[in-house]
């Protein structure tokens, strides 16, 4: 933990390196029971949602090369850090997402075609959280889902779901948002308002060291796990590309908070392999040699090696890829037979209730495309 | 800026990259980092610091990323900006500039094709105009930086890709003019930004179908220059407004209301508005059926018209 770490710099909670190796050291004692209790199934599910969401995450970025899409958002590179934390949590936790946390979502069960429409601009929602174990919808201004995460949070404390000791019962939040986030008004607010009201909630830091063009040295000269610090919430840094240290901190965080400990933090170092979103051209801003770097850390090339070293064979990495084929193969049919909504969805649901302009206007709309029919 | 060395810019991906639509491309390189500044990215911040920066003696020129994502800042600029020369009772000017990348026919996602300029003409102490061609918006934001009064600078993104003709012969364009772009007898329709050229194209079919429509680009939201407007107004009779904003309280309905009110003997129908609709800017595949065109100008013309 950082709680510790305002003098000398700490590294970050590590459990595997870059190779594949689990560490053990002073530093990964408390975790490692955690990890000796996952089961062979889990350890192949983390990897096979890693998988999935890379190959899903390359044919959205080529289904947008080829004009299905207005827009791709690529997660590539930060796979640990959202399955690993996503595994943490359990059904009843509520997840404030970003817009890049495709495997939470996956792990989740929401279709990645959801994802999809979104970005083909079918929609501006996509899901219903509620049947998507609480996933709540993607948010694009940059840091407002920490506030409704915060009020979410605040509203299991009013209600008094959490601290029953009852952990099928118990409730959390986790709220996903990135470096350049940090900067924001809402996102600070949002930790104050979590520390003020000691809310049973996660504030989830992917670090992938770049806000499109703007390095994170621009957001903060010191490491970001110290803004969770400064505004009282026990805060920990770690390598965001190790999944497991991604799901046992944040299993021990969300437990903690579920308990009534109040909020966590938790910096996940990463880093986004690809462009910010397809519009977006990394080589004006970014050396190759750092990419590069990073690549060498991948998340799942070491988890692969974790798992060979504890001897899982061929069979199941191929029996994974030829289910991530299926899958793209899947996205790209389901996505290129995606139609235009109907014209009325734009006047449905603005409000919940009847409003006469918009009746108006839906009638007047109507009346008007008819009108192309005889007389134009 | 190489005129005024207190001119800064900030933004959000404005320096290494030159803008996210690479508007300030080339500006960091040949002005250095102190003037073409990559904010943090909070725009509360970057508002907030140009008006400090402003009463430093400065004039910055602010991005805003998109259109949608100016919210954050809306404190900053309505109750800050806006009033301070007025707190001041005249003794600290706000010389800033917010550029903002705005409105539609881009096919982008939620938030990037909004129209909220209404919000800001609605706002005592903000000028607010929006350029529609390659030379208005030349000379316009040079005029915007000169002002000593904050200026709202809608950029109409769809714009950012055609090319057109500069002219770089003085005086070129003031701050706050309307004009006419082409002259007809009929029906008067008028807008902004890019729906300038959804009216130019209306113009074309109206006169293959022998109808003759008169164009005028509003140029100035806040401000707006009624002279023009009213001269052609009082010429064909009728007015027809565009705008790809929400119709409801917006630039268009008090332009509609003045222009009633001064040209009232001169009307020979009401006027009206094509607007975007009262409901959220829609998901890209139907941002056709929301921003006006062409035919939902005509229509508006033929009822015009048919007074
Ligand atoms: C309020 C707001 N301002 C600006 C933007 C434009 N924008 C989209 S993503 C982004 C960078 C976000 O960086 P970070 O928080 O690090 O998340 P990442 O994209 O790296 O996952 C910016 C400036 C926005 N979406 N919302
Ligand atoms: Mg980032």
């Amino acid at each position: 933990m950082s709680s510790d770490a305002m003098g000398p710099e700490v590294p970050p909670i590590q459990l595997l390196d870059a190779s594949g190796v689990l560490q053990e050291n002073d530093r990964t004692t408390e975790f490692l029971p955690v990890i000796e209790a996952l089961s062979d199934e889990m350890l192949q599910r983390f990897h096979r949602d890693m998988v999935l969401t890379r190959r899903f995450d390359d044919e959205a970025g080529n289904l947008q090369r080829q004009g299905q899409l207005a827009l791709w958002v690529p997660s590539h590179g930060q796979e640990g850090a959202q399955v690993g934390s996503a595994h943490a949590s359990r059904p009843q936790d509520h997840i404030f997402p970003s817009y890049r946390e495709h495997a939470v979502g996956l792990v989740r069960g929401i279709d990645p075609v959801d994802v999809i429409r979104l970005l083909r601009g079918t929609t501006h929602g996509g899901w219903d959280p509620v049947e998507k174990q609480n996933f709540h919808l993607y948010t694009l201004v940059i840091g407002s889902q920490t506030l409704h995460a915060t009020g979410y949070a605040m509203g299991i404390t009013i209600d008094g779901e959490y601290a029953t000791g009852d952990p099928e019962r118990d409730q959390a939040v986790v709220t996903y948002f990135g470096d350049g986030a940090t900067s924001q008004g809402d996102v600070n607010e949002a930790m104050v308002f979590a520390a003020s009201f000691q809310t049973p909630e996660l504030f989830f830091l992917q670090n992938n060291q770049w806000a499109i063009s703007v390095p994170v040295s621009t957001q903060s000269r010191t490491p970001l796990v110290r803004r969770g610090e400064g505004f009282g919430i026990p805060s920990t840094q770690i390598d965001g590309n190790d999944v497991l240290a991604s799901y046992a901190v944040t299993l021990r965080d969300l437990d903690a908070a579920r308990a009534g400990d109040g909020p966590r933090f938790i910096e996940a170092l990463t880093y986004r392999i690809g462009a910010h979103t397809t519009s977006d051209d990394p080589t004006k801003y970014r050396t190759h040699a750092e990419t590069q770097s990073w690549i060498a850390r991948d998340p799942i090339t070491r988890f692969e090696a974790f798992l060979r070293s504890r001897g899982e064979g061929d069979a199941f990495f191929l029996e994974v890829e030829a289910e991530a084929l299926d899958l793209a193969e899947d996205v790209r049919k389901r996505t290129l037979a995606l139609e235009r909504p109907p014209v009325e969805l734009m006047f449905d649901h603005v409000y919940s209730e009847a409003h006469p302009r918009i009746d108006e206007q839906k009638e007047w709309l109507k009346n008007y495309e008819a009108s192309f029919g005889d007389s134009l | 800026m190489q005129d005024d060395p207190r001119v800064l810019m900030m933004g959000e991906d404005i320096g290494t990259l030159g803008g996210v639509f690479r508007v300030t491309e080339g500006l960091k390189s040949e002005f250095g980092a102190k003037r073409v500044i990559d904010t943090p990215l909070a725009e509360s911040g970057i508002v907030g610091t140009a008006i400090g920066l402003a009463m430093h003696g400065f004039r910055p020129v602010c991005e805003i990323q998109f259109d949608g994502f100016i919210f954050p800042g809306f404190d900053q600029i309505t109750s800050q900006l806006a009033k301070l020369t007025n707190r001041h009772e005249g003794t600290q000017s706000m010389p800033v500039v917010i550029r903002v990348p705005y409105g539609g026919h881009i096919g982008a996602v939620e938030h990037h094709q909004e129209s909220p300029e209404a919000y800001f003409a609605h706002t005592a102490g903000l000028r607010s105009v929006s350029p529609s061609t390659p030379h208005d918006a030349y000379w316009m934001i040079q005029e915007a930086i000169r002002s000593n009064d904050p200026v709202m600078f809608f950029e109409p993104k769809s714009r950012y890709w055609p090319k057109g003709q500069v002219d770089f012969t003085a005086p070129g364009v003031p701050l706050h003019a309307s004009r006419v772009v082409r002259l007809g007898t009929e029906v008067t329709v008028l807008g902004h930004g890019a729906m300038v050229s959804v009216l130019l194209q209306a113009a074309e079919i109206a006169a293959e179908e022998g109808i003759s429509l008169e164009v005028v680009d509003l140029r100035s939201l806040s401000p707006v220059d009624y002279g023009p407007i009213l001269e052609s107004v009082r010429k064909t009779g009728r007015l027809v407004i565009a705008q790809e904003a929400p119709g409801n309280v917006s630039v268009g309905s008090e332009i509609a209301a003045t222009v009633s009110q001064k040209a009232f003997y001169s009307l020979e129908a009401p006027v009206l508005r094509v607007s975007g609709f009262d409901a959220p800017f829609p998901p890209a595949k139907l941002e056709s059926v929301y921003l006006p065109d062409a035919d939902r100008v005509l229509e508006a013309v033929d009822r015009a018209l048919a007074y």
